[in-house]
């Protein structure tokens, strides 16, 4: 099986069709990744990404496993840096200002880019304090007050406050799994991040407690730009605008997501999303 | 045939080894009991327990046991004075700062102090510590509680930062990766979210190194003295509950009195000490396994 080079025909679909103005191609640029190679130990388990996300769209992020798109997701926080011996050449940059450049403060890149995991990772803690414990630590609550109301806030944003408005300061621990990843969705909504990384938040959950975490992703991304890393072909059509698709750490094609999944460019595109391969 | 015999042969072999090890935990606790129960009948439990005076090898003998509980307690405390911060700090390092090639060489080192016969520690106690310590206090003589625990407390320090590094890598690493992403410093997400997650390990920790203070035997027997004093100064000579026994379990007290009795007694409260604290330690660490496994 050939690898497409990084699909130069379908960046133009997005950056330089003029023709096909929709929102899509106005929406500015968020993050805008240029020749990316990202290395575990002296494995490169990303090669020469280029990808420019839109704001306030879902782009989503598709391929079989182990094809690099959770790595390529947690690059855009620095997740990655916990890992040891891990190393990123190429730019990525958000709002035009380079992630990796020495002297970036992670603790602030990170507030401003959220995420939510795949397995729903709640803190020990109270519901409430799961909520809070973001706004705590930046400093972004002045009274208990203005506390209060950003928890609630938060809650209602991830559609959750009016199952656990009467146990806030029950361990959080004791939720459905649905639940608890609509409280992590909160908790990472509380710092108000412009940017909201999802990886596979939906893969460990009952249809649904996935249909309301994809009715919440069409919500938010009115105020959030979202990145969604996906297993489920079906999902990335239902939820998202863009999507990009993942093979063997390079990024085959990237397009508007009705393109990809009924007329993509690439061959090895079409097998994927029609289950020929992958 | 012949390997079906074999095979019974060498089950029931296996059966009475497994077998001999709970009898003789069994006998010692019967022997404990009935010599308990002997002295038991000639001194009233509440003096045995609430005594203020322990002198049962004086003429006039007194059998109050506080005095040696509270010499025990006090050292304990001390130890653990020193172990908890630094065991709780070096497992907080070892788990969750230090590179993996400096926890591999850093862990077994620490874990080489346990290996140190307690004699050793006794004498470094006595020789080097308590003159180092009596130039800071000179009041202090030379037998005393501080000493021996400091040294305890280093003795059952790699018991203490072990067992907690163990509780905390057990923390599922998602919830470092939460506090991360939410712009958690790597103190904050040590301190605010590893350590209250394993909490409960840690505390196991804690009590079991506590139950190894308290049984600790040879570093106060060598290092704390021998006058059981109800007293919560450290710097004047104490006695332990497992000093004592040493002391008479070494002296010519004639089997069957009273006063050999006493080191069965104090030997059973020491027992119920001790197991009490491996039941509650055992029980949080089954409790913490529940959690995140």
């Amino acid at each position: 099986m050939s690898v497409a080079t990084p699909s130069v025909r379908s960046l133009s679909g997005l950056v330089a069709r003029p023709g096909t103005a929709s929102t899509a191609v106005s929406a500015p640029v968020k993050i805008d990744v240029d020749r990316m190679n990202f290395y575990y130990g002296a494995k490169r388990a990303l090669d020469g990404i280029s990808i420019q996300i839109r704001a306030n769209l879902v782009t989503a992020f598709i391929g079989p496993s182990g094809c690099g798109k959770s790595t390529f997701l947690r690059s855009l926080n620095r997740m990655n840096d916990i890992i040891p011996g891990t190393r990123v050449e190429g730019t990525v940059l958000i709002d035009g200002q380079d992630i990796y450049t020495p002297g970036v403060d992670v603790v602030e890149l990170r507030r401003r880019v959220g995420m939510v995991f795949q397995k729903s990772n709640p803190f020990p803690k109270s519901i409430f304090e799961n909520v809070a414990y973001g706004l705590r630590i930046n400093n972004m609550a002045r009274s208990k007050a203005e506390l209060n109301d950003r928890v609630e806030e938060s809650l209602r944003q991830a559609a959750i406050f009016d199952e656990v408005k009467d146990r806030l300061h029950e361990s959080a621990l004791a939720l459905s799994g649905g639940q608890q990843q609509r409280l992590c969705i909160a908790r990472a909504l509380a710092i108000r991040p412009e940017i909201l990384l999802m990886d596979e938040p939906a893969s460990a959950l009952d249809p649904i407690a996935t249909q309301r975490i994809e009715e919440l992703i069409y919500d938010l991304k009115k105020t959030y730009t979202i990145v969604i890393v996906t297993h489920n072909m079906q999902q990335a059509a239902r939820v998202s605008d863009h999507t990009a698709f993942f093979w063997l750490g390079r990024l085959v094609e990237y397009d508007r997501t009705d393109r990809i999944f009924t007329a993509p460019a690439e061959k090895l595109t079409e097998d994927y999303v029609t289950g020929r391969c992958g | 045939m012949h390997t079906r015999r074999l095979e019974w042969i060498i089950e029931r072999a296996l059966f009475v080894c497994a077998a001999l090890s709970v009898l003789t935990t069994a006998g010692i606790i019967l022997v404990l009991a009935v010599e308990t129960f002997e002295f038991l009948r000639e001194v009233p439990v509440a003096e045995f327990l609430t005594g203020t005076e322990w002198t049962p090898l004086f003429a006039t003998p007194r059998f109050g046991v506080l005095p040696l509980v509270a010499g025990t307690l006090l050292v304990s405390a001390i130890a653990m004075v020193v172990a908890l911060p630094m065991g709780l700090l070096s497992a907080i390092y070892l788990s969750e700062y230090a590179p993996d090639g400096v926890r591999r060489i850093v862990k077994p080192v620490l874990e080489v102090l346990a290996g140190v016969p307690t004699v050793v520690y006794g004498y470094f106690a006595l020789m080097f510590v308590t003159p180092l310590l009596q130039r800071v206090f000179p009041q202090m003589s030379g037998f005393n509680a501080l000493s021996p625990g400091i040294v305890m407390g280093i003795m059952i320090l790699p018991l203490v930062s072990s067992l907690s590094e163990d509780a905390m890598r057990a923390v599922p690493r998602g919830l470092r990766e939460g506090a991360y992403a939410l712009g958690a410093t790597r103190m904050q997400t040590a301190l605010q979210i590893v350590v209250p997650a394993a909490f409960s390990g840690i505390t196991a920790a804690f009590i079991l190194a506590v139950s190894r203070a308290v049984g600790e035997t040879m570093i106060v027997a060598i290092a704390a003295g021998q006058q059981p004093r109800l007293t919560a100064n450290p710097f004047v000579p104490l006695e332990t509950m497992t000093a004592y026994i040493v002391q008479v379990s070494l002296g010519d007290t004639p089997q069957g009195t009273l006063e050999y009795r006493t080191i069965f007694a104090v030997g059973m409260l020491l027992f119920l000490m001790t197991f009490g604290l491996n039941l509650v330690s055992t029980w949080l660490r089954e409790r913490f396994r529940e959690v995140y496994s």
